[in-house]
């Protein structure tokens, strides 16, 4: 059974692993997408992590016992979760626009082309969102290429910056300090503030990433 | 359509323009954000008698002076102690609104009869501060359009404030669902220590001083999903409160979660306060929030409620009219009211 911890008055985190990996992952949104169908009284929402989930409730309506009680007793089923979507996003390796890739290359010990190539070769997974809105963790890139994050962070790293640590890339959707390496840069928007549901990644999606010049990025 | 033109002649820092929240959206990494306070702010909006989606401004420790330049609308304004107290009343072209702060808290709403043109984001007004989503920041020079502008005159009058909240009150908490990222005595070194609040204090959250909270590895922890009121832990040890700007999941352990309810609490401290904690278990933690839930319902029953007489109103309305003055006149006025203190600037 899964381990439920009860967090402040209107959540309960639900864990289903110890490491985040692609497992632990498929068990996280077979348990989000069960939840979303069953309709439990008083849940609010859900939050999907790496190795958690948070549900969160109205504790006028319903309490931790209860929410708890109605999640254990889902049966998730990780071979029936919707099929994933995969994106295309568009990326420009133009070395002005990042100035990481050479410092990537040699902390690696390889040319830059190969640091590109493993950056265009991986199949990423929407893992989750967090820090700010619109900034979705994308895991699976290639060994080759993992980094732990710089020591310290560096300002003003402009939006649309494709940014990598370990296992992990983002795609930056404010300017803001980070101490990730900056490897690429796009216009893709992982927010389009004009739709009702402006988040073009839903947890569970899959992205490829897909090479353009400086000309067609028009920066 | 009546309209009312303000201008900014004065804000502080993180002042923004706040509904009631954004709900719905944290698994797209989006808080609710809304107000600090969100009783001050509901007072506010039944106070002038709004819909319960309308737009107000959160006004910070900095302070905000507006003045009209054309039209008139009523206001209310609610929060903490702030000069002037709680109260609704009218401003007319020529007029100026000074909210300062007072003898206690760190936000104050104000609230307008009619709708603030500001935008919004996922149809909510409520701004998230670092990315300016939603109805925006209130800086000095804005020009502040409200539509559909109103005089409430039966709204006019000074309203009773909740009493200061007890500050040596413990917070309370539910323990960490991470106890095993720390060393074996963290909790009680976080429940047993009084600490101070810093002035790393904005939307996002609160920095505290005091005892650190020891952990069990320097290594980071698969990121996971925080909740308003979310205690985390730096690598120095060092605890932080999470506040309505939060961000939705981080890879700082965390000790404890204060309830949400008790988060208005610690929001309106101020630096320098000194806090303590309490666990509570679960069951407590709900029946807590919903004894609450139940003052906060009989509380804005209150302000909800019609008004006084005329000839109480006028009374009253000598007791606040210090905070609104014609701006030849201010200073006499405040002569007058002896509201003196108020008027640095």
């Amino acid at each position: 059974m899964m381990k439920a911890t009860s967090v402040g008055e209107g959540a309960v985190l639900f864990q289903l692993g110890e490491v985040a990996d692609e497992q632990t992952h498929a068990a996280i949104c077979a348990l989000d997408e069960a939840i979303a169908a069953a309709d439990i009284n008083g849940v609010v929402e859900v939050v999907p992590a790496l190795i958690n989930l948070l549900v969160a409730f109205d504790p006028i309506q319903t309490d931790h016992g209860a929410v708890t009680a109605a999640v254990q007793a889902l049966k998730p089923d990780v071979a029936a979760i919707r099929t994933p979507q995969v994106h295309r996003v568009p990326v420009c390796y133009d070395p002005e626009l990042c100035p990481d890739l050479l410092e990537v290359a040699k902390l690696t010990n390889q040319s830059v082309d190969a640091v590109i190539a493993a950056h265009l070769g991986s199949e990423m997974r929407v893992e989750m969102y967090g820090f700010s809105p619109g900034y979705a963790y994308l895991r699976g890139l290639p060994q080759s290429i993992h980094l732990p994050r710089k020591p310290a962070a560096v300002r003003d790293i402009p939006k649309g910056s494709i940014i990598i640590s370990g296992a992990q890339s983002l795609i930056t959707t404010l300017t803001m300090p980070t101490g990730w390496w900056v490897i690429g840069r796009s216009g893709f928007d992982v927010i389009e503030s004009d739709a009702p549901d402006p988040f073009v990644f839903k947890v569970g999606d899959r992205v490829v990433y897909e090479r353009i010049s400086r000309a067609e990025l028009g920066v | 359509m009546a309209v009312a033109v303000l201008k900014v002649v004065a804000a502080g820092p993180l002042i923004t323009v706040q509904n009631a929240g954004r709900f719905g959206h944290m698994r797209y990494g989006v808080p609710a954000s809304g107000p600090m306070d969100r009783l001050a702010f509901a007072a506010a909006q039944v106070m002038i008698a709004n819909r319960a989606a309308a737009a107000a401004i959160e006004v910070s420790l900095g302070g905000l002076v507006l003045e009209c330049v054309e039209g008139e609308v009523s206001y209310a304004q609610a929060g903490g102690g702030f000069a002037g107290g709680w109260h609704v009343a009218t401003l007319r072209a020529g007029d100026r609104l000074r909210v300062q702060a007072g003898t206690w808290g760190s936000w104050c709403y104000l609230a307008f009869a009619g709708d603030l043109a500001r935008p919004k984001w996922l149809d909510s007004f409520a701004t998230h501060a670092i990315s300016g989503l939603g109805g925006g920041a209130v800086r000095t020079g804005d020009v502040l359009r409200i539509e559909n502008a109103e005089v409430r005159s039966a709204r006019e009058g000074s309203y009773d404030a909740p009493p200061q909240p007890d500050q040596t009150a413990p917070v309370l908490v539910t323990p960490s669902p991470q106890g095993r990222h720390f060393a074996d005595d963290a909790a009680d070194v976080f429940l047993g220590s009084t600490y101070k609040l810093t002035d790393a204090f904005d939307r996002m959250g609160v920095r505290l001083d005091g005892p650190s909270v020891g952990l069990n590895e320097a290594l980071g922890i698969p990121s996971e999903p925080i909740v308003r009121g979310s205690v985390q832990v730096a690598g120095d040890g060092v605890p932080t409160v999470l506040l309505a700007d939060h961000q939705t999941t981080g890879g700082y352990p965390k000790i404890a979660t204060v309830l949400s309810c008790e988060t208005d609490r610690v929001a309106q401290m101020r630096s320098g306060a000194q806090v303590s904690f309490q666990a509570v278990t679960p069951e407590a933690a709900v029946a807590y929030a919903r004894t609450v839930a139940e003052a906060r319902v009989s509380f804005l029953d209150a302000c909800a409620a019609p008004r006084a007489s005329l000839d109480e109103k006028l009374m009253q309305m000598n007791l606040i009219s210090g905070a609104v003055a014609g701006s030849e006149n201010w200073s006499r006025e405040l002569a007058n009211f002896g509201l003196r203190n108020f008027t640095r600037e």
